[in-house]
């Protein structure tokens, strides 16, 4: 049938966001290409699952359920998966780019041949014309991806070989809700049959999993602060125009590694992927690997003391100025005009 | 006991870390002749995980595996300089061009003829290609276990390993048995610098073709030093289906590549007066933006 699949996470039985942003853009894509979506969820006590991913319009959903398949382990989640594509042939297959995706993902493209494309930001439908072999292809699925420390950006294709796989961080696609009454099948997977006892052979002695305590990519507005901040002090003043703006601070690279607040805020290509509606950067030059993680956002301040610093580019406004002289006049500002 | 048989494989990435002005040429593609080549920084960090089990376990031997073209000798030099015990360069026109899933069966395949591998200890990252595939591949192409972003080596018993990983959320910390392939992460132990003395013990370990190309006789030297070889691989020594390999043996195609260019937005501009700054609290106040 040639659906398209996205492996669901499953953590303490709720589905990963990333899983549900994939969901929202294979619907999309399926609609295009006039194919059905399809998700897999492994892992134990998935009876919630099915209420969580129906609404992204999903038309299957295979479970399997086993004591042992919770947490994940990559022999048996693998194996499941591998055996699943084989018997349903899907054109194209989504994983986030996680700690479980980037483990999944790969072996399951070892074994099946199929290639995998890696932290795509951009998922399209385009054809391609083999000149050498002089053979067209329809519909393929462009893979976009910067690479190269975020120098270049790369459109890769899968001409030949199924599934066409790749993998996406969390935050890099929308999630969207297509349809709150969306009712698809379940198919319980014979767990039995798609693993064996062997696979089983990874013991998990402990394990610490935080809820992020942090919401800085539900975050409406975000001030974000770099190096030139200057100092953890001097992100006192960011604290408190996020909190007047009721929003979140976030960091650029240079700031965490200097100290001056927790890797957790790091936005840009390793750290988060935000879309706010106002991002304010603060003493952020700008550089590839930071916009990366920022550039979508709806508005952009600017606020550095170089007037050429390369963030003023995307900016959509530009305050060429120090940062301890701006920040207080913006929060008086806005408490003036608020009250 | 005998020790462990370990293999760390290592590429070398052009730094692009450190990319300058004249990193991309005018026709859009990357200069690589401008960027310098390093040792993957992630692959560091797997050379030494395994020092530390070389260090605590007599016997144990430490092979470096990259594959890439010859100056990538560089890298078996580096970790000899470090306290490897030696390494293969795996080196081809074939292999040009390979996608993880080539570069994973070549790899593959040159660790099948080395054969009865205790631990292959890889990176968790390469930073040009950024993919974080080929060390899951590789195991799955010799149907090995893996385990992934490991941190630390908590116990290691006989054939019985104890590894703790970092996740994205969190930090897990498993048990199994050897043989495995383990990749690393960042924040695992930095590798140990250069000593000294090995660095004057190795400078002059080179490849056949490296010391063809200086034009030295070879013979007498690795007939007294043998370790000072480092031994070249071609497709030629290692089975291969050749409809696996490089370019024509790779799934993903790059389809395109476009240079990352900086889009100018029609910002405004404000100084930092108090009426700019309340005016354009304003307006965002009016668009809903803040309020
Ligand atoms: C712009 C661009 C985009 C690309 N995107 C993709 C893609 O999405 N999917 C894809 O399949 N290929 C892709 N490739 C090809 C890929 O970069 C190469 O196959 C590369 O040789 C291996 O992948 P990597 O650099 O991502 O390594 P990673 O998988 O990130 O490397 C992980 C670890 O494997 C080991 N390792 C990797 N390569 C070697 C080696 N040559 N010798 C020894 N050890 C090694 C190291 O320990 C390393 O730390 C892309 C290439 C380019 C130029
Ligand atoms: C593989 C890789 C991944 C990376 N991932 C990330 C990532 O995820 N996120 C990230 O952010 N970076 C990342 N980086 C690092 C990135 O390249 C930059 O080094 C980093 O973003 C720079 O941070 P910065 O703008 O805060 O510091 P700088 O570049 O030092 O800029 C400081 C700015 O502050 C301005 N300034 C100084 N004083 C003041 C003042 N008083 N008031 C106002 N402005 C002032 C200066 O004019 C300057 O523009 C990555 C790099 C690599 C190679």
């Amino acid at each position: 049938m040639n659906n398209i699949f996205v492996y669901c996470e499953i953590e303490d039985g709720q589905v990963a966001e990333v899983s549900l942003e994939l969901l929202t853009k294979g619907r999309s894509l399926a609609n295009e290409l006039k194919c059905k979506l399809e998700a897999i969820a492994i892992g134990h006590k998935l009876d919630g699952v099915e209420k969580q991913v129906m609404p992204y319009g999903v038309d299957t959903l295979y479970l399997a359920d086993d004591k042992r398949l919770y947490p994940y382990q990559t022999l048996p989640h693998t194996s499941i998966v591998v055996k699943l594509f084989e018997e349903q042939k899907p054109q194209i297959a989504f994983m986030g780019a996680s700690s479980i995706g980037r483990d999944l993902g790969p072996r399951v493209s070892s074994a099946l041949h199929s290639g995998l494309t890696a932290d795509c930001t951009s998922l399209l439908i385009g054809d391609h014309y083999d000149k050498k072999a002089d053979k067209k292809y329809e519909n393929l699925l462009y893979q976009i991806r910067p690479a190269f420390g975020g120098n270049i950006i790369a459109t890769i294709i899968n001409p030949d070989c199924r599934p066409q796989m790749a993998t996406v961080r969390e935050g890099v696609m929308k999630k969207e809700i297509l349809d709150p009454k969306y009712k698809g099948k379940v198919v319980n997977l014979d767990v039995s049959k798609y693993v064996s006892d062997s696979d089983f052979v990874v013991e998990i002695i402990e394990r610490h999993m935080e809820k992020s305590k942090l919401n800085i990519k539900g975050a409406p507005i975000i001030v974000a602060g770099g190096y030139g901040v200057g100092s953890k002090e001097n992100f006192r003043l960011l604290n408190e125009l996020a909190e007047v703006l009721g929003g979140e601070v976030g960091a650029s690279r240079a700031a965490v590694d200097a100290g001056y607040v927790e890797h957790e805020r790091q936005i840009g290509q390793t750290g988060l992927t935000v879309r706010p509606k106002l991002y304010i950067a603060c003493g952020i030059s700008g550089q590839i690997q930071h916009r990366a993680g920022m550039e979508q956002s709806a508005q952009i301040i600017a606020i550095n003391t170089d007037p050429e610093a390369p963030i003023n580019s995307i900016a959509d406004y530009v305050i060429t100025g120090d940062i301890a002289d701006i920040i207080p006049k913006m929060i008086k500002y806005y408490k003036k005009n608020t009250k | 006991m005998k020790g462990y048989k370990i293999i760390v494989l290592a590429k070398q990435v052009p730094d692009t870390r450190n990319v300058g002005k004249d990193a991309m040429k005018a026709d859009g593609t990357v200069n690589r002749a401008a960027l310098p080549a390093i040792f993957n920084p992630e692959d560091l960090n797997a050379l030494e995980q395994a020092l530390r089990i070389k260090d605590q376990y007599p016997g144990t031997t430490v092979q470096i595996l990259t594959m890439g073209p010859g100056r990538a000798a560089d890298i078996i030099r580096e970790g000899l300089f470090r306290g490897a015990d030696g390494g293969i360069l795996l080196t081809d026109r074939a292999f040009a061009g390979s996608d993880t899933l080539a570069t994973s069966y070549a790899i593959g395949q040159a660790l099948k003829k080395i054969g009865d591998v205790d631990m292959i200890i890889a990176g968790r990252q390469a930073i040009d290609g950024d993919t974080a595939q080929v060390g899951p591949q590789v195991a799955e192409k010799l149907s090995m276990l893996q385990v992934t972003y490991v941190e630390e080596v908590k116990e290691l018993k006989k054939d019985t390993i104890v590894l703790k990983r970092r996740l994205d959320r969190g930090v897990e910390t498993v048990k199994c048995k050897l043989p495995l392939v383990i990749t690393v992460n960042g924040t695992a132990p930095e590798c140990r610098a250069r000593n000294a003395k090995l660095l004057m013990t190795f400078k002059r370990a080179k490849t056949v073709t490296e010391l063809q190309k200086e034009n030295e006789d070879y013979t007498t030297l690795y007939n007294d030093r043998p370790e000072l070889n480092i031994p070249e691989w071609t497709v030629n020594d290692i089975e291969t289906d050749a409809s696996q390999l490089g370019l024509s043996g790779s799934p993903t195609k790059v389809k395109s590549i476009e240079n990352v260019v900086l889009q100018a937005k029609d910002s405004k501009i404000i100084s930092s007066a108090d009426a700019d700054i309340e005016s354009m609290m304003l307006e965002l106040l009016e668009s809903h933006t803040i309020g």
